[in-house]
């Protein structure tokens, strides 16, 4: 693999991958929820935005961190309004987010191309940075970083084992019962969709101030499509889609260090592999008994009205 | 003319055939050029500067011109429909601008004989209608590649490519040649990103060469996202591409290849206007413009300031031209004898490297 650091490769993986996994996080919790938000390309960019022009005039990117999220989370209200209100089609409404993010940003950052925000440095950990490997694996990355994993544990946790991780479940499984039972299921929505779009919204305020410090317009380029892929990559599970973030974001840096290397694999296979190996381990765990696609939410995608 | 003008809105196919057939022998009154744009036109790049053409041709002829565009157009089939919606509603010249449209291009002017289509970096002109405009960016890479193999320290240099084109390829050979001219020891690492416009993957792959030891990174990619990348890394340097990128000036970027192509778009619309429009295959260089160098900063040594403004002027008069032989492709069987210059049809379809670039062109 001539002259690839394995350390630095693994490093700049996760680093790579954290705008995909925090998004697929958040849509993750909505499908659960019971809904499907094709919109996570739009709120990533609102809060690529948003979080960039706080950063650049607050001079604090964790500030410009929780404003994106917030970025994401407001235009999220719009989508959660018009389906869980209005009960429109989340699938045209969803498509209608990403087209209306991708329009606002651009409205939005008329004036902010070419400026660089404030730097997000690497978490000091001292001594523990110097440790041969692992120093440079684990532990020489910025707080998102950091907290993508800890959402990754949390998001796990709470769905596994809390009573609010029951009820989303619950909700997402059967409006009807939920309803039954005395749930306010619209409202249970209403927060995973808002706390969706503030995942997405810090996932792309990652892309504008970490990994490509800068504005321009359609930054984000398609980030918001693959995280909702990983949501199915991962049958909705949070570990399997830190993993499907990783694979992805792992072998798109991996294929672009081997061409820089020189290695000797033909290009073309290279650029297609992260999608070539996406599928296989898609076709891989979907083909054993049947288990995996059990696991979508029985009332994905319909709206709910509480008639009776 | 009046009866003419309410015939074209009231029945357009039909009234635009009639106006558009006797006007172009006289010239217009009113022109309306469009603009397909590959990507944002705020990239800070390559969209940038076309759409700083369009907005030229509105400023040279105010009323007399409408414009019109859409960004974002992918290549292929969509954006044939996008050229169709546009010669439907009047545009009466058609700018495309990315490679990838060459095919729609021309499928599209098949059936609209009257409306004028222009595409930029292709070779297709299959219609009457169809004329294809290109830059000389070749020469600027020159000037590129002699900075970068005096300023790397390492002895690596790097290049994002998008894609396998011959517009790409001249530009890597171009770039490699002055390179290696200025500093025998230097080594070139390629890396194809797939991809015109994808901030996240441009900076992936600056990261990807900048860990490989690179220093000195060049990019055929439309946004900023290498220079972003750069400027974390002390003494990594790069070049804005198709546009100043001056916002990076006191950072990485030390020069930069400009496309200007509004004194193109202006003179075309024109002729569109005064009735001299002919099809063309146009394709202008320094020398006329088109390709500009962006201010080399004091980052760069006076002497290789010198150098590096000296070849621009060299090829602007015509006195040296950047494949002078003797070049051997990779293979090293020779490609151009001891004093012979490239031809234009070699260079148009460029689909190998020179002799000392390591690894292969993806087909």
């Amino acid at each position: 693999m001539g002259g690839i650091d394995p350390a630095v490769l693994i490093a700049s993986l996760m680093a790579a991958s954290v705008p995909i996994l925090l998004a697929a996080l958040g849509e993750l919790v909505v499908e659960k929820a019971g809904v499907l938000n094709l919109g996570v390309e739009g709120m990533m960019i609102m809060g690529a935005i948003v979080g960039f022009m706080v950063t650049i005039h607050g001079e604090s990117p964790v500030l410009g961190f929780v404003c994106g999220a917030l970025g994401g989370a407001a235009i999220s209200l719009v989508f959660a309004f018009l389906t869980q209100v209005l009960l429109a089609n989340q699938v045209a409404t969803g498509l209608a987010l990403t087209l209306f993010g991708l329009g606002l940003s651009a409205l939005l950052g008329q004036g902010y191309n070419g400026l660089k925000p404030v730097q997000t440095e690497a978490v000091p950990l001292g001594p523990l940075a110097d440790i041969p490997f692992f120093g440079q694996v684990l532990f020489s990355h910025d707080w998102v970083v950091y907290f993508s994993i800890f959402m990754t544990a949390l998001i796990w946790y709470v769905l596994k084992a809390t009573r609010l991780g029951l009820i989303i479940r619950a909700v997402g499984e059967s409006h009807e019962a939920s309803h039954a039972l005395g749930y306010k299921v619209n409202r249970i929505r209403l927060g995973a969709i808002m706390f969706g779009g503030a995942m997405a919204g810090m996932g792309g305020a990652y892309v504008s101030l970490v990994r490509v410090p800068q504005w321009v317009d359609g930054i984000t380029s398609g980030a918001g499509w693959i995280a909702l892929a990983i949501v199915v990559f991962a049958s909705w599970k949070p570990w399997r889609a830190l993993i499907g973030a990783y694979l992805f974001g792992g072998i798109t840096v991996l294929q672009l260090n081997l061409q820089a290397a020189g290695s000797w694999i033909p290009v073309e296979y290279l650029s297609m592999s992260p999608y070539l190996i996406t599928i296989v381990v898609l076709v891989i765990m979907s083909s054993g008994k049947g288990k995996a696609s059990l696991n979508a939410p029985a009332a994905l995608g319909q709206n709910f009205h509480a008639s009776r | 003319m009046l009866r003419r003008t309410l015939l074209a809105t009231a029945a357009l196919g039909l009234g635009m055939a009639l106006s558009g057939g006797a006007a172009m022998a006289a010239g217009m009154d009113k022109v309306k050029a469009c603009f397909i744009y590959v990507g944002p036109i705020g990239d800070g790049g390559w969209t940038f500067q076309h759409h700083e053409g369009a907005l030229a041709v509105q400023a040279a002829y105010g009323d007399k011109v409408e414009i019109q565009w859409q960004e974002t157009v992918p290549e292929g089939a969509d954006s044939e429909r996008v050229m169709t919606q546009m010669a439907l509603g009047g545009c009466n010249i058609i700018f495309t601008t990315s490679f990838g449209y060459m095919d729609p291009t021309n499928a599209v002017a098949a059936k609209f004989p009257d409306v004028k289509f222009e595409h930029a970096t292709g070779y297709k002109r299959e219609h009457p209608n169809v004329s294809t405009y290109n830059a000389r960016f070749y020469e600027g890479r020159a000037v590129q590649g002699h900075i970068a193999g005096k300023m790397t320290k390492s002895n690596k240099i790097g290049y994002i490519a998008s894609f396998p084109i011959p517009e790409v390829v001249s530009g890597i050979n171009s770039y490699f040649l002055h390179a290696k001219k200025a500093n025998p020891n230097v080594e070139l690492s390629v890396v194809w990103a797939y991809t015109w416009f994808d901030p996240a993957k441009e900076a992936d792959a600056a990261k990807a060469l900048i860990d490989q030891g690179v220093d000195v990174i060049a990019a055929h990619t439309d946004s900023t996202a290498p220079l972003a990348e750069a400027a974390k890394v002390e003494g990594v340097i790069g070049f804005g591409q198709a546009s100043d990128m001056a916002a990076y000036k006191d950072g990485p970027r030390v020069s930069s290849i400009i496309d200007n192509w509004a004194p193109y778009y202006v003179k075309r619309v024109g002729q569109l206007l005064d009735g001299t429009y002919e099809q063309t295959d146009s394709w202008e260089g320094i020398a006329a413009g088109e390709v500009e160098i962006g201010e080399i900063t004091d980052k760069v040594p006076a002497d290789v300031k010198a150098e590096a403004l000296a070849l621009r002027d060299a090829i602007a008069d015509g006195s040296y031209h950047p494949f002078t032989g003797p070049i051997n492709k990779q293979d090293g069987s020779p490609w151009l004898a001891e004093g012979a210059t490239a031809p234009d049809g070699d260079i148009l379809g460029m689909n190998f490297y020179i002799e000392g670039i390591v690894g292969d062109i993806p087909q």
